[in-house]
């Protein structure tokens, strides 16, 4: 299982989201998922990568958390470490 | 008074290409889309079609759907906007079976890697309603939309729903049309175990050597509209959708009734809702499966409704060039009738040659037959029946 770093995780993010349909210019740290038209279906697909990947398991109190990529990584390095 | 209703847009996706035209203009010359004893989309790329997001978002069945209504759309001149308002836009789309590919992948998964990794996007893009649910909402149609399953009669029950809902005032206009992608090992294995389907992998309708049907995929498309909206708005009146009439056998769960009972009574029923007789029928485009059953069955009926001049209509079947759509056929087969219709021409059973005892009919060996008529405009029948029992026939004539 690869080490959850920022940079990482943030690659592994960006990679779904594309594959989501996301514009890639659009995709930053900073770019909410309602502007990226990232709904709760892929934010479930998101969750299941992470899960995969980094055998950790995000609970709805996490998913809340995350608005924007940043969130989403954030979260998913603060719950591997 | 019922309303008159026109078609103003008609769109295809089949194995002989996508586009209604290459529908047409190959089969009247006699090609066959069949490889390999299927009838695969071949030349259907999703997400050059479709958008990335969008085409992930949807089962095979549905993202046909989606280009053949785009196409239909197009051609009723609806691509600057809907010249109805939104509401008074329906949607009916129907199917045989809906996502089996989703159901068949999904379950791999489940069994693979348990509940926890089974996709968000199962269940949408399973249903059976997805098709009409996706195109209602690309183009904005907030009207009734649902889906119609009626096995093989899916999609002309899609029609004549879509058909009813313009005529008494319910909506304005209706994309209405099926779509099926079922080339997947179950569906296979399944139609195959009830010896459904062709061990020799050929298609050929009401030919004596005829050993079941061979699957295909597509879906067909058709824009509905009021007509006297449509022509105030410079439409162009592809065909008028004239009558319709659904029956049931109620005799067994997959075979047809023997005497061809219940699909005679749809195609009459079809006719009377038209104001038409049967000696005005200039063509019929048949459901024509080629199994041994729905052949003479079928063949019985026209001879029942059609009386003295059956032997001289043509009788064509669209599955001898394309295999047998399942859901879609039913829509595939009217948007190949309504150019039919257009052009004056029936395209060939291809591939019929041997007579089978009983099955006297004109099923246009060979070469597409010109459609002649004194005056008037020309009158069709496309017949669609599905396991279950269910007949769907639609009138169609010349706009």
């Amino acid at each position: 299982m690869p080490t959850a770093t920022r940079e990482d995780v943030s690659q592994r993010l960006v990679e779904a989201l594309v594959d989501f349909g996301a514009d890639p210019g659009e995709i930053s740290d900073d770019a909410t998922f309602e502007a990226l038209d990232v709904d709760s279906l892929d934010l479930v697909e998101l969750a299941q990568i992470v899960e995969d990947v980094y055998g950790v398991e995000l609970s709805t109190a996490d998913m809340k958390r995350m608005s924007t990529v940043g969130d989403a990584v954030d979260v998913v390095v603060e719950r591997s470490g | 008074m019922t309303r008159t209703v026109v078609i103003t847009g008609l769109g295809a996706v089949t194995p002989l290409g996508v586009g209604a035209e290459p529908l047409f203009e190959r089969w009247a010359a006699g090609e066959c889309g069949i490889a390999e004893g299927l009838g695969r989309c071949a030349d259907f790329d999703p997400v050059a079609l479709l958008d990335r997001k969008l085409a992930r978002r949807s089962d095979r069945f549905t993202q046909l759907a989606l280009v053949a209504a785009a196409e239909a759309l197009e051609q009723a001149g609806w691509g600057g906007g809907a010249p109805v308002a939104p509401e008074r836009a329906g949607c009916v789309i129907g199917t045989g079976i809906g996502g089996i590919g989703t159901i068949e992948s999904q379950l791999d998964v489940l069994r693979e890697r348990g509940a926890g990794a089974v996709s968000p996007l199962g269940i949408p893009l399973l249903m059976a309603n997805a098709a009409s649910g996706a195109v209602a909402m690309r183009h904005g149609l907030k009207g009734q939309c649902y889906g119609t399953v009626s096995a093989c009669a899916a999609g002309a029950h899609a029609i004549g729903a879509g058909l009813r809902m313009v005529q008494h005032g319910d909506a304005d206009a209706c994309v209405v049309g099926g779509a099926e992608s079922a080339l997947t090992p179950l569906a296979a294995a399944a139609f195959a175990s009830m010896a459904a389907t062709s061990p020799t992998g050929v298609s050929r309708p009401f030919d004596a050597r005829r050993d079941g049907f061979v699957m295909g995929e597509g879906a067909g498309a058709l824009v509905l509209e009021e007509e006297s909206a449509a022509r105030r708005r410079g439409a162009t009146a592809l065909a008028t959708v004239a009558g319709y009439g659904a029956t049931a056998d109620a005799h067994h769960l997959t075979a047809p009734e023997p005497s061809g009972d219940g699909a005679a009574r749809a195609m009459r029923v079809a006719l009377a809702d038209a104001g038409r007789e049967p000696a005005d029928v200039d063509y019929v485009n048949a459901h024509g499966t080629s199994t041994p059953l729905n052949d003479r069955a079928e063949t019985e009926a026209i001879k029942t409704v059609l009386g003295d001049r059956a032997r001289g209509v043509p009788v064509s079947s669209t599955k001898s060039a394309i295999g047998h759509l399942l859901g879609a056929a039913g829509a595939v087969e009217a948007v190949a009738t309504a150019i039919a219709l257009r052009r004056r021409s029936a395209p060939p059973t291809v591939g019929w040659s041997e007579r089978d005892e009983g099955l006297d009919l004109d099923y246009v060996p060979d070469v597409a037959r010109a459609l002649e008529r004194d005056g008037g405009p020309a009158v069709a029948l496309s017949n669609s029946f599905g396991f279950g029992g269910h007949n769907a026939v639609l009138c169609l004539e010349a706009a």
